[in-house]
């Protein structure tokens, strides 16, 4: 009885300890700012590795998301006789909820597993040390570049996805279903506000970068260093950051969308 | 690859998030660039505004020429008191115009509507509509109806 109650203690002891070393490990990170001279070419390499080799599942994802967007709101609207405001239900899905949320989950998968694999195994094979050795900062020279990178890169494939998905949905429902385009595009327009929809949207996807990419960098930082402790970091990079986007996202909306 | 052509394609890749936006801001948030326009505000008295929301729009003849800024209760006479604010360019409302709300559709949003009198005198800012129409509440209609009223 007693072990099972101390070792519950451990276990929330550990949680606490980890959840303490990440606000640590990003507060050490976030006041390491690299030079500009030094630090901007390795930016620009993460953003290419985080963002653009995303893009096209992000694009085709999009594309599809917005298609079946279209044909579900067709189904459904046409019993009413109201398809013309399929354009509405599109842009406001995607916009509010589904470009930020989806997006953040595909840039979890895409990208975050693979920071967590390259900075654990980096840890693996004791580059981060040697780095150290040499009296080089890993903090800024390997883990900020990355975690900046996930924060500019998210909003703008969520921003990407969002258009891409609209264009779908207008593909099935404008040029298929032959929902008149006039009253598509007016539909949407009335009723998507351009602060209250698109900038919540993008500030929801914002926060999802920052987060997606701190949980990542973070998990291949503290990795057991061996192959099994990175597989389970992945592992953990994956499910935290799915877990933390959707909970996020509830409260985000809450507070966005929900003064009723 | 090289830093340069990773600078390059980062460097479009930026270019295509902020086209993404510009798109979702003009072409479907319907944001136009122009600056906000000079308006001025009408009130008008309700017995009932039903689901009249801020933001809705007010219009004429079916062209919308204003929004609704705020709905407060009148403590006094236990109405409904409506804030709204008119593009400056209309500013010939005649003064014995009616405020009318509607709804857009069966199930649509509602909106004011306002009803042109004939007045040679028009309203100004911080004028109140003399007749008011309250929305129509299906509701009630079909209870009057059932009972005969």
């Amino acid at each position: 009885m007693i072990d099972r109650i101390a070792s519950l203690g451990r276990s929330s002891l550990e949680v606490v300890g980890s959840l303490g070393r990440a606000t640590q490990f990003l507060a050490g990170v976030l006041a390491g700012v690299p030079k500009p001279a030094t630090g901007f070419p390795l930016l620009v390499k993460q953003v290419y590795s985080v963002g653009v080799l995303s893009l096209a599942i992000v694009v085709v994802s999009g594309l599809f998301i917005g298609m079946v967007l279209g044909l579900q709101g067709y189904t459904i609207l046409s019993d009413y006789g109201s398809e013309a405001a399929i354009g509405q239900m599109i842009a406001l899905t995607l916009v509010r909820e589904l470009g930020p949320v989806v997006t953040a989950l595909l840039f979890a998968g895409r990208a975050g597993s693979a920071l967590t694999a390259e900075i654990g195994l980096m840890k693996a094979t004791e580059q981060l040390s040697s780095m150290e050795m040499m009296g080089v900062d890993p903090l800024r020279r390997v883990i900020a570049p990355r975690l900046w990178a996930g924060f500019i890169a998210m909003p703008v494939l969520a921003m990407i996805f969002s258009v891409v998905g609209i264009w779908g949905g207008m593909l099935v429902g404008v040029e298929w279903l032959g929902v008149f385009e006039g009253s598509f595009w007016g539909n949407m327009q009335s009723s998507v506000d351009f602060v209250d929809d698109v900038l919540n949207g993008f500030i929801k996807s914002v926060v999802f970068g920052f987060v997606c990419a701190w949980i990542a960098v973070y998990q291949g930082y503290d990795c057991v260093p061996t192959s099994a402790g990175i597989s389970s970091a992945t592992t953990k990079t994956v499910v935290y950051s799915s877990l933390a986007v959707l909970g996020l996202d509830f409260v985000l909306t809450a507070v966005m969308f929900g003064d009723f | 690859m090289a830093q340069r052509t990773t600078e390059i394609v980062v460097g479009f890749f930026m270019i295509a998030g902020l086209i993404a936006l510009l798109f979702l801001a003009l072409q479907v948030s319907g944001l136009s660039p122009k600056a906000a326009t000079a308006t001025y505000t009408l009130y008008a008295n309700f017995n009932d505004t039903g689901g009249l929301t801020p933001r809705g729009k007010v219009s004429m003849a079916g062209v919308t020429v204003g929004t609704i800024e705020s709905i407060s209760l009148d403590k006094q006479t236990f109405q409904a008191r409506v804030a709204m604010s008119i593009h400056a360019d209309v500013d010939n409302i005649p003064s014995d115009s009616a405020a009318v709300i509607r709804t857009s559709g069966l199930l649509g949003e509602q909106y004011i509507d306002i009803s042109i009198g004939g007045d040679m005198e028009s309203l100004n800012e911080g004028d109140t509509f003399y007749s008011t129409q309250s929305a129509m509440n299906l509701e009630r209609l079909i209870s009057n109806f059932a009972s005969g009223r």
